[in-house]
């Protein structure tokens, strides 16, 4: 028994664990410092700059074509909703626009990474805390949409498929044929999850109440995507400021309540399901015509038939490849798109050359980083693990 | 009302109010920016965040951007600004000159701005007064030089001025290898 | 039982002769023994069961997740991801390796017992890839001696699974390295 005497004498210490950049449960190099007192968290300093690339850099050397795969490797989970952004931002910059078919392949495109993005997180989220088994299950509709990419663009993973002013080529049938049977099987696939995870006792304890957000605060964090939907804010990038194909399908955007783990779980899971939806209009609404816009040749790529016949199209082939685009504006732009993560922003500044004079990305998973520490202190060591699952951060994109 | 009147309104309704600081109002492809004077840039902030028609509650983004040798001053700070409840945007720039690179800190108003900062500091050296904790966030915290500088080179061989904890980590692999069994 | 050259079975036969069955192995069929070098032994239990540390840094860390779950199931080869180096025999280092994390990742390799193999997955472990920036490292063999460099961008799961078999390969030539004479 201890008496008030020996509780005085007793002392406690904080002890300061390292939970390093190498772990198996923090999504990639992300470096926190905990300081604990029993099992609290009392104080929580993230360290990132791990994979820091300096990508904001290169971008200034390279010209606007050549830097688009640089934007590949930033949330490398969802390539092509990245490079829908950058296109989307630079076409903005020059006031070109894409044809209406590679509008529709971009949404259809960039939704098929969203689902794959989402499976991921489903994955390692699950598996951080416990639930081994999701991510085998899930991993087997990522090979297929993996596949599809494949088939379309020669990549799995870095993609590089959009251009300025469209698509790089034209989707063929085999294609069309086996993503609509996909989006046919998915919604079954995801009851699978949903029965593994959804009202296990276990996963309701470890996700109810932790983490736990309001509106106003997310909102001043400047929280973005499913994170900030979670509790309860309906800003989505889709449909407040509407691109490409995004205001000619319907779709829902789901909403939390509680703006805990459990509900941005909730979040995502509803948005495979639109995702899934969106990806069928598209499908069976895409137009006919060309994919990459025919009436700015200073600006776009000319096909590759009439670059070996006419002179003209040579000559522009030549000065885009190698100096840039020449004729664009001088001025600057700032364009979002909804990737999977939040809101991932691109500002450009450019100065009338081929290349980008100052280019930024705004990215959703450094705003997010940031609120680790807000959401951690004050709970379990175990719910830092589930706070990291939850605001979903990928460090490539984090650190640029 | 089109998105573009509704900022500029905003824009000219900014100029009113802080004449002496608002310097230019432009308008490229729709988006309107605001280059302003950093002396009040906490209360034009302020009125931003806090005037109920405007009520900017949701800063998108926060940059630095190096103009050297294109015009004085060198630095600006861009903030972008939305607003969720009334869906109108604006950008405001922020002129820092290269003698006296400090700005004040909007971390009181916007808690995402404190991540943002530090990275502005760390790659441009844009000092903000009244941050909590303003460190290097991206580059390690002995890192000499900001790298988003236009003279700061782009290469990965940076000769004497490389950084010592690598330096350090290349001479002890160098010692190693005799003890290496391959 | 003795073993056919021309059908490749076991034939039903008992005798006492020593029959070569591939160089260096030698088996006495009746008596269920194999007779071989301590070489070949001991290359053949670190061959099968090479564990790995999970060393993903950046987009090869997926590619890396995705051999080793069910499609292209890295299992078979005995691989096992640990999560301690103390505890793993080889680190494979899938990303760009960034300045701030030389003196982790050095750090990590030197607590790995001995004998340990590194493979550089990816053009940016094995020189750098398109990163050729301030803040980047060359490539991975300025500071580990690398055993196998597997290049692409990333690399597909196949390209993954040759690099391991062409590890495997280059352990099972190792000579009187597991003896203290060595």
């Amino acid at each position: 028994m201890i008496t008030d005497k020996g509780a005085a004498e007793l002392q406690t210490k904080e002890l300061t664990i390292n939970m390093g950049p190498q772990h198996p449960a923090t999504h990639g190099v992300l470096r926190l410092v905990l300081a604990l007192d029993g099992e609290t968290v009392v104080k929580c300093t993230p360290h990132i700059g791990y994979l820091h690339r300096g990508v904001e850099k290169l971008g200034e050397n390279r010209t606007y074509l050549t830097a688009l795969p640089l934007t590949d490797r930033l949330d490398y989970i969802s390539a092509m909703v990245n490079n829908q952004g950058y296109c989307l931002a630079v076409e903005r910059l020059f006031g070109i626009e894409a044809p209406e078919r590679a509008k529709y392949i971009r949404t259809m495109v960039s939704e098929m990474s969203r689902i794959s993005s989402h499976i991921l997180w489903l994955g390692t989220h699950a598996l951080d805390i416990g639930a081994m088994t999701v991510f085998l299950y899930s991993f087997r509709e990522r090979e297929w949409l993996l596949d599809l990419f494949e088939m379309l663009c020669g990549a799995r993973l870095t993609t590089s498929y959009a251009r300025i002013g469209g698509v790089r080529n034209d989707v063929s049938q085999e294609f069309i044929d086996s993503l609509y049977k996909f989006t046919d099987e998915f919604p079954g696939r995801v009851e699978e999850y949903e029965t593994l995870i959804d009202q296990n006792r276990i996963w309701l304890k470890r996700t109810k109440g932790i983490g736990v957000i309001e509106a106003d605060e997310a909102v001043n964090w400047g929280l973005t995507g499913p994170t900030l939907r979670g509790s309860g804010v309906a800003y989505d990038v889709r449909k407040h400021a509407p691109y490409d194909a995004y205001d000619k399908v319907e779709f829902d955007v789901p909403l939390g309540k509680a703006g805990d783990v459990y509900d941005r779980y909730r979040c995502r899971m509803e948005e495979f399901r639109q995702s899934n939806r969106i990806i069928r209009q598209c499908i069976e609404r895409l137009p006919a015509g060309p994919v990459m816009a025919p009436d700015a040749p200073k600006l776009t790529l000319p096909p590759k038939n009439t670059v070996l016949s006419s002179m003209e199209a040579m000559i522009h082939h030549f000065v885009l490849i190698t100096k840039g685009p020449m004729a664009a504006p001088e001025g600057e732009i700032y364009s979002a798109v909804e990737a999977p993560k939040g809101e991932l922003g691109f500002y450009f500044v450019s100065d009338g050359t081929g290349r980008p004079y100052r280019m930024r990305v705004r990215a959703p998973s450094f705003v997010h980083a940031s609120v680790i520490p807000r959401l951690c202190e004050g709970s379990l060591i175990a719910d830092v693990i589930a706070n990291i699952g939850t605001v979903d951060i990928v460090l490539g994109e984090c650190d640029r | 009302m089109e998105p573009t009147l509704i900022s500029q309104t905003i824009a000219e309704g900014m100029r009113e109010r802080f004449p002496s600081e608002v310097k230019e109002i432009r308008e490229f492809r729709g988006q309107v920016s605001v280059v302003i004077q950093k002396d009040r840039l906490k209360e034009i902030m302020e009125y931003l965040h806090d005037t109920p028609e405007l009520c900017f509650s949701y800063l998108r983004d926060l940059c630095g951007v190096d103009y050297l040798g294109k015009k004085e001053p060198r630095f600006e700070v861009v903030y972008q600004l939305y607003s969720i409840s009334h869906r109108h945007t604006i950008r405001i720039r922020a002129e820092v000159p290269e003698d006296d690179p400090e700005i004040d800190s909007v971390v009181s108003i916007w808690d995402g701005a404190n991540w943002h900062e530090r990275e502005c500091y760390d790659m441009f050296g844009i000092r903000f007064k009244g941050h909590p904790d303003l460190l290097r966030i991206l580059m390690p915290e002995d890192w000499e030089g900001y790298p988003l500088r236009k003279d700061y080179p782009l290469e990965s061989d940076l000769g004497e001025k490389e950084w010592p904890g690598l330096k350090e980590i290349l001479e002890l692999s160098e010692r190693n290898k005799a003890y290496e069994i391959r | 039982m003795s073993y056919s050259e021309s059908e490749g079975i076991m034939i039903k036969e008992s005798t006492t002769a020593l029959v070569e069955v591939e160089e260096r192995v030698k088996i006495i069929p009746g008596a269920n023994t194999i007779i071989t070098s301590i070489d070949k032994l001991v290359n053949w239990g670190r061959v099968s069961s090479l564990w790995p540390m999970a060393f993903g840094l950046a987009c090869c860390a997926i590619e890396m997740m995705t051999t080793g779950s069910a499609h292209y199931d890295l299992d078979r080869f005995g691989i096992i991801f640990r999560g301690s180096p103390r505890q793993s025999d080889v680190v494979i280092i899938a990303g760009t390796v960034s300045k701030k994390m030389v003196p982790v990742i050095r750090r990590v390799y030197d607590q790995m017992p001995e004998p340990r193999y590194v493979m550089a997955m990816g053009s940016c472990a094995c020189s750098g890839g398109i990163y050729n920036t301030y803040s980047t490292v060359q490539g991975v063999d300025t500071f580990l001696p690398v055993d196998v460099y597997i290049p692409g961008c990333p690399p597909r799961p196949e390209a993954l699974m040759e690099g391991i078999i062409k590890l495997q390969e280059k352990i099972k030539k190792e000579h009187f390295k597991w003896s203290m004479w060595r």
